[in-house]
């Protein structure tokens, strides 16, 4: 089982690499963490917070955007792609189950994920460690969990958009309904849910679902999490009273949970496509 | 043994029946070819078989085991018809995946790779290999292991009249080892003969099966002759044969499979008046189209 699984995920690992996605990723990644780093190099001494966790709440604020869109682009063709290609039939009468073709494409584009993120994310924290000298150590635990926790996001969006890939079972329409996902899961959720809070005026909805519903949705739970667990990030951030309203293990949970919630939606979607 | 068996098996979308109670039987060794024109429903026979697709109606065993299962799966190899592989992977790296995913040695690759003579292009990228290439790719991919079942849809589609003298040699010696072969054809010479038995399919349904003897008896076309009169001589060549067609030196006419002998005494006996004669017995497509219309 795990041979066909790694030889599935080496395959498209190289397919990524020579399809640029690899490049595109990082370098999207890279060039939008350098711009954070430096664009938020302001004095930061008022707020108790060192380089390297202002550098981490700018960058969280960026993943919860850019993570997605990345996960979402490199996963849409998955299914759609074969099946325009013509090639899904052949791998299905191979002895590889769909769950094992599935965990496979995801731990290789799980891979580019987490290779882009750790670069990026890498490349801001160097530009705060040359401008905040050592004391920006104290800011690495919260640069780590940035990283695993947005490989955990990419993880969700790799899944949904597998899910879209197999529903869709043509690429252009894979894309439209990833970006659609995408527009609807991190733009209005976000502005939907505040639209609702300014309306009820701290009545029922803002003190007993809206916590709910905030850590529902994986991207949000990523946002509290990172702001939620380091004092630093979330004071740099400006949102740690809002961030500790809710417990820490909440947003973890649903960041845990989600994966594999979107693992089995796409398992289920790509069981219904007949080749 | 029975490897392949199909009983009463049917396939339906909505109101469409894609296949109409079709029984079959492959056994060790045997290579069978499936006949019939597109939309006959030869892909869906093998996708059925293959486990991918779910049958409305009947039965389908694989060496005892049921249709996509994991053993009947490990056992079944796969030529699609148009097979089609990532552009961005080597022919190479292609029939290592495939090896490894059969459980095989990687290292093979190169060496089944010669076999189908892709040997200088393993190292290119599908995406620049023509159709025949690709064909040899998923030829190659096919002959992983020792398969007890080969499906082939269409497998000499885009391969030229020498590479396909090729394949049915490798198809024989595979059959030699016991493999059971069902590949599908639209042209009946297109298979060459060189398949144990044929079945034709024709909108779903099983119209004929046999050897190439057996269906050339079955549709019982005539044969056809053809004279040419010694010059001077085409009135009386015309005399003599009366219900022979075209005008001047050469005469067309027909002669059904039991009248042979006779019509050979008749051009003896007008030998004098003949210069040359052909006797042209049914082309293979000519059974085929024959046998699918009688069906229709």
């Amino acid at each position: 089982m795990f041979t066909r699984i790694l030889s599935t995920a080496r395959l498209e690992f190289a397919i990524a690499l020579r399809n640029r996605w690899v490049a595109i990723a990082i370098a999207m990644m890279a060039l939008f963490s350098l711009v954070l780093s430096m664009a938020g190099s302001a004095p930061t001494g008022t707020l108790g917070a060192d380089r390297l966790s202002v550098t981490v709440a700018s960058l969280t604020s960026l993943s919860v955007y850019l993570v997605p869109l990345i996960a979402l682009l490199i996963s849409f063709d998955a299914v759609a792609g074969e099946v325009e290609r013509g090639t899904l039939p052949l791998h299905l009468a191979y002895p590889i189950s769909r769950g094992e073709l599935l965990l496979g494409k995801l731990l290789a584009q799980l891979c580019v994920v987490a290779l882009a993120v750790t670069l990026g994310f890498a490349l801001a924290a160097g530009v705060a460690w040359m401008s905040g000298g050592a004391e920006v150590l104290t800011g690495l635990p919260a640069l780590f969990r940035l990283i695993w926790t947005s490989v955990l996001l990419g993880a969700v969006f790799l899944s949904l958009g597998h899910a879209m890939s197999s529903l869709s079972r043509r690429p252009s329409g894979a894309a439209g309904l990833a970006i659609g996902l995408w527009l609807v899961a991190i733009v209005l959720y976000d502005l939907g849910l505040l639209a609702a809070v300014v309306a009820d005026d701290g009545g029922a909805f803002t003190t007993r679902v809206f916590p709910w519903l905030l850590v529902a949705n994986p991207a949000d739970a990523f946002r509290i999490f990172n702001l939620a667990a380091s004092d630093a990030v979330g004071a740099a951030s400006g949102l740690a009273g809002a961030a500790h309203a809710i417990a820490a293990w909440k947003p973890l949970a649903s960041l845990i949970a989600w994966p594999v919630a979107a693992a089995l939606l796409a398992r289920l979607a790509f069981g219904r496509v007949q080749p | 043994m029975t490897i392949l068996s199909l009983s009463n098996l049917s396939k339906s979308y909505g109101r469409d029946c894609a296949l109409d109670a079709v029984d079959l039987e492959v056994t060790a060794g045997e290579r069978v070819a499936l006949l019939g024109h597109n939309g006959a429903g030869k892909s869906t026979l093998m996708k059925l078989v293959l486990g991918l697709i779910d049958r409305t109606q009947g039965e389908i065993s694989v060496a005892g085991h049921a249709p996509g299962s994991p053993v009947a799966r490990a056992l079944t190899a796969y030529l699609p018809e148009n097979v089609a592989f990532h552009p961005a992977l080597t022919g190479r790296e292609q029939i290592r995946h495939f090896l490894r995913l059969r459980g095989a040695n990687p290292r093979e690759a190169d060496a089944l790779l010669e076999k189908v003579g892709l040997a200088d292009a393993a190292r290119r990228r599908i995406g620049t290999y023509s159709k025949g290439m690709r064909q040899r790719v998923g030829l190659a991919q096919a002959l992983i292991g020792s398969p007890r079942l080969m499906v082939l849809d269409e497998p000499t589609s885009g391969l030229d009249p020498v590479s396909r003298r090729e394949f049915y040699a490798l198809l024989d010696e595979l059959a030699a080892t016991g493999t059971a072969i069902l590949l599908s054809s639209h042209a009946l010479s297109e298979v060459e003969a060189r398949t144990d038995r044929i079945v034709i399919l024709s909108k779903g349904r099983k119209v004929s099966e046999g050897t190439l003897g057996d269906l050339r008896a079955e549709a019982a076309l005539p044969l056809t002759v053809s004279l040419r009169a010694r010059k001077g001589f085409e009135a009386e060549v015309a005399r003599a044969f009366p219900e022979a067609q075209g005008s001047g030196a050469l005469l067309v006419l027909t002669c059904p499979q039991g009248a042979k002998l006779e019509t050979m005494t008749r051009i003896t006996d007008a030998a004098e008046a003949i210069e040359d004669f052909d006797v042209v017995p049914a082309s293979l497509d000519d059974i085929y189209a024959h046998i699918s219309r009688r069906a229709a």
